[in-house]
């Protein structure tokens, strides 16, 4: 039983998810490398190499692996994976926008039926995934001999720091170069990633408008220190970017704490907020379902409410919130 | 250039699906059907590159049973041209999908495909990146606008956080995400030609490729429910569950 873990990082900064990823990994019992391949990227091969459980970093850097585009990883995953086909048992990535790129496009060049969101390990070859927009869990079982996954950051605990293995550097694969990153912007707001943030404030339809979202819902994140999110109601009528989308199609979270503001609980939406410690609805309608799934129901003027309790928390002293 | 595009379908998004007691499928039995709505997206995109004069002809295609045929026609009145059915009554994962649709293009050559990023029954977000894979061709999922150009296409793409704008060489593959466009209403005139278009139908066999599932599902269960939560009639009285009870704040 080994396990190849692929890090999520930007050259610079290893994501968090793969921490999560590397405590999924361990659930296989066997030993654990963990690939880092980008460009100049030395500094998160260091973080990477410090992660408890893992045996050893294979350290790819090419210029072509800077973007982390899905082309060129994956003749590089190929190439380490397919001479060892029966070395490598198992491949995980934290599922998320990288891996939900990359993983797929891997495993087909391997003829293996990758299982994706994967929300609980049963055994080395049987994983639980949500289906139907988290309405039902199905248990499946994979028949090839490599394992490849994606599993919900959210499902399983991050690994703690404090090992100390060594990095090898790997070899890197020709660039396809059918592919070139043109442009990237990530939305900066100074706010914790809606993803990894403790707690998470969002707004839906009932903010009104876009102005209304931000004058509500800022100060209540920023008492918080939350990561704003939105209904695919509220982002499709434009009140905030699609990014801040929590819900099936959108970003899936899992908080600490999670405020609904003006979300009326449509099923997409619980889908990527239900698993959430603790939720909060605040809404004027008393029948709205997301009260159905809300552990503190507060039947009110969003208006009147959600300044009030900005104010509240704001006057509980500061600096108890960080994430 | 030619584009094709995929199209499942899937028990409409508003049936709220059920567990059979044995726990050993969904209960769908008679459930409302729909186009994925992703997929939907994917042929209003190649229609508008058709009416944009950049796409010469789109070709949808399903993989299933018969009754995909009501799916491709649904495509064929937003504006597609010709519609091929693989028909087959076999289980189909991704995989599978991805080697069926590898196989049709290697017929019919397009420069451009078309998927939906995932389907909301299985919610696998697969097939793009697996069909992208066999073919070598590069990919862009998640497409939120498109430039075509000379040879090449520019894609911008939602990422965690963000968005970016790839540049891809063609032939290439994409997958929608929700703000591409808004697919238009099928008007009645069109519904009645869409009648007229001809639809094509093959078989794995035919096409020589393996369906056989890699994925045995062993068992469907519903989530567990979350204990049922309290009313509370005040700010103030939120705010003392959340310290004193919640222990969250």
């Amino acid at each position: 039983m080994k396990t190849l873990v692929i890090a999520e990082h930007d050259n610079a900064v290893l994501h968090p998810v793969t921490l999560h990823a590397v405590t999924a990994a361990l659930q296989f019992g066997g030993e654990i490398d963990l690939l880092v391949a980008g460009h100049d990227c030395a500094v998160v091969a260091g973080q990477a190499r410090r992660i408890a459980g893992v045996a050893r970093v294979l350290h790819a850097d090419a210029a072509h692996y800077a973007d982390q585009l899905a082309e060129p990883l994956t003749e590089l995953l190929r190439s380490v994976l397919a001479g060892t086909a029966d070395h490598y048992t198992h491949v995980v990535a934290a599922a998320g926008g990288f891996a939900r790129n990359l993983l797929p496009r891997v495993a087909a060049r391997l003829g293996v039926a990758p299982v994706t969101d994967v929300v609980r390990i049963e055994s080395p070859e049987t994983f639980v995934r949500p289906i139907y927009a988290g309405n039902v869990l199905a248990t499946v079982q994979s028949l090839d001999a490599l394992k490849m996954l994606t599993v919900r950051a959210t499902a399983f605990a991050a690994a703690p720091t404090g090992g100390d293995c060594p990095v090898l550097p790997l070899a890197a694969a020709a660039d396809p170069a059918c592919s070139r990153l043109v442009a990237r912007q990530r939305v900066q707001g100074g706010r914790p990633d809606l993803g990894s943030a403790r707690v998470v404030v969002s707004g839906g339809r009932a903010l009104g408008s876009a102005d209304n979202f931000r004058r509500l819902l800022e100060p209540l994140a920023d008492t918080l220190n939350a990561a704003l999110g939105a209904s695919r109601a509220a982002v499709d009528a434009g009140f905030v970017g699609n990014d801040s989308q929590v819900g099936q199609t959108g970003r899936v979270v899992a908080p600490e704490l999670y405020i609904a503001v003006g979300i009326s609980g449509a099923i997409q939406h619980v889908a990527g907020m239900k698993d959430s410690r603790v939720i909060v609805a605040i809404n004027r309608d008393a029948d709205a379902p997301i009260f159905g799934i809300a552990d503190y129901g507060l039947v009110a003027d969003i208006f009147e409410a959600v300044p009030a309790l900005t104010q509240a928390l704001a006057g509980c002293g500061e600096g108890n919130f960080s994430s | 250039m030619k584009v094709l595009v995929a199209v499942k379908r899937v028990v409409d998004h508003n049936v709220k699906v059920r567990v059979l007691a044995d726990g050993s499928d969904v209960d769908i039995g008679s459930a409302k059907r729909a186009m994925n709505p992703f997929d939907e997206i994917a042929v209003e995109e190649a229609v508008r590159l058709k009416e944009a004069g950049v796409a010469s002809e789109v070709v949808v295609v399903s993989c299933g049973v018969a009754a995909c045929q009501d799916t491709l026609r649904s495509a064929l009145a937003m504006g597609a041209d010709r519609a091929v059915l693989v028909d087959t009554a076999a289980e189909l994962q991704p995989l599978a999908v991805a080697r069926l649709l590898h196989a049709l293009c290697q017929r019919e050559q397009p420069q451009l495909v078309i998927c939906g990023k995932q389907a909301i029954d299985d919610d696998a977000g697969q097939t793009g990146q697996m069909l992208a894979a066999l073919l070598d061709w590069p990919q862009a999922t998640n497409a939120s606008k498109l430039r075509p150009g000379d040879g090449h296409i520019e894609v911008t793409r939602e990422i965690d956080g963000g968005s970016e704008v790839l540049a891809l060489t063609l032939p290439a593959v994409l997958t929608t995400d929700l703000r591409l466009n808004e697919p238009r209403f099928v008007s009645l005139p069109n519904l009645m030609k869409a009648k007229k278009k001809p639809v094509d139908s093959v078989t794995p066999e035919s096409l020589g490729v393996d369906v056989a599932p890699r994925l045995r599902t062993l068992h469907m269960a519903p989530p567990p429910a979350r204990t049922p939560g309290v009313r509370v009639d005040s700010v103030a009285q939120l705010m003392e569950r959340l310290r004193a009870e919640a222990q969250v704040i």
